[in-house]
């Protein structure tokens, strides 16, 4: 049955926008990173920006496409700007990946199937 | 015996399945050299396939289709990238019309398939490359209908206990 329910679940739960949205993000190698760090800890957009060489700017807009995406969440705490990782929609993008690794795996059972065959 | 083992990268994208097969490898290059043996594996049983043009030359186009319960269509083609017999092969996958061309809306994914032998059995590696969340989702669909019955017919199952 699970298959079936998680299928359901991420029909209903994420329109063909919105994982469009989460993975175009995740196809940016810097936003990939930034996911990873702010998963592990909340950081600053400051500390962020420190981390790789390029504008405050541009590490901005970096976070801001993955924001849309859902991927993170950003909240303004005094002068800083805080971005934490939202693992529910992480999750919800592996789902994608789990049913298409389980419909590989059937096909290998076919293909063995037609190998048993001679 | 066959043992399956896979990899997912999230963030790439990418799935990496590995299977070791009871044959040597160039029958199972066969499978998917021939184009009426590659049919009998590539659909799900409820949306079976059939390759209308299938050769494994590089800059070959192949079409192929999957036929649904209701008699729906989904039409798909590979465009052979790397032929390299009987080990490797590596091609691009997307969503066709009727007559087998790329309809280029839905975005591309990247096969590659490596044939290794180990002993008299045969090491199938395969990475799959997304571009589109919305064409994995669309073959998704292809392949969940079947899921769906069986569930259904398990549930029937244990109602009927």
């Amino acid at each position: 049955m699970k298959p079936v329910m998680y299928n359901q679940m991420v029909v209903q739960e994420l329109s063909d926008a919105e994982i469009d949205r989460i993975f175009h993000a995740l196809a940016d190698s810097t936003r990939r990173d930034i996911v990873t760090r702010a998963i592990k800890r909340e950081q600053s957009v400051t500390a962020l920006a420190q981390a790789y060489a390029m504008s405050f700017a541009a590490v901005q807009k970096h976070v801001a496409v993955l924001e849309r995406a859902a991927l993170v969440t950003k909240e303004r705490r005094g002068r800083q700007q805080i971005v934490r990782g939202n693992l529910d929609t992480i999750r919800r993008a592996g789902e994608l990946l789990d049913q298409y690794e389980r419909l590989w795996r059937d096909r290998v059972g076919r293909i063995a199937d037609i190998l048993s065959e001679g | 015996m066959t043992t399956i083992t896979s990899e997912k990268d999230l963030d790439a994208l990418t799935m990496t399945m590995h299977a070791t097969f009871d044959a040597g490898v160039p029958r199972v290059w066969q499978i998917w050299e021939d184009p009426r043996q590659l049919e009998r594996w590539w659909g799900p049983p409820e949306w079976p396939a059939t390759f209308v043009k299938h050769t494994l030359e590089p800059g070959a186009m192949s079409h192929y289709y999957m036929t649904g319960p209701d008699g729906e269509k989904g039409h798909g083609w590979w465009r052979i990238t790397t032929v390299d017999a009987p080990h490797g092969l590596e091609l691009d996958d997307g969503f066709a019309d009727e007559n087998g061309d790329p309809t280029g809306d839905l975005g591309e994914s990247h096969m590659t398939l490596t044939l290794e032998a180990e002993g008299e059995q045969t090491r199938m590696t395969l990475r799959t490359i997304f571009e589109s969340a919305d064409q994995l989702e669309q073959m998704l669909q292809m392949g969940m209908e079947e899921g769906m019955k069986l569930a259904m017919g398990q549930i029937e199952a244990i109602l009927a206990e």
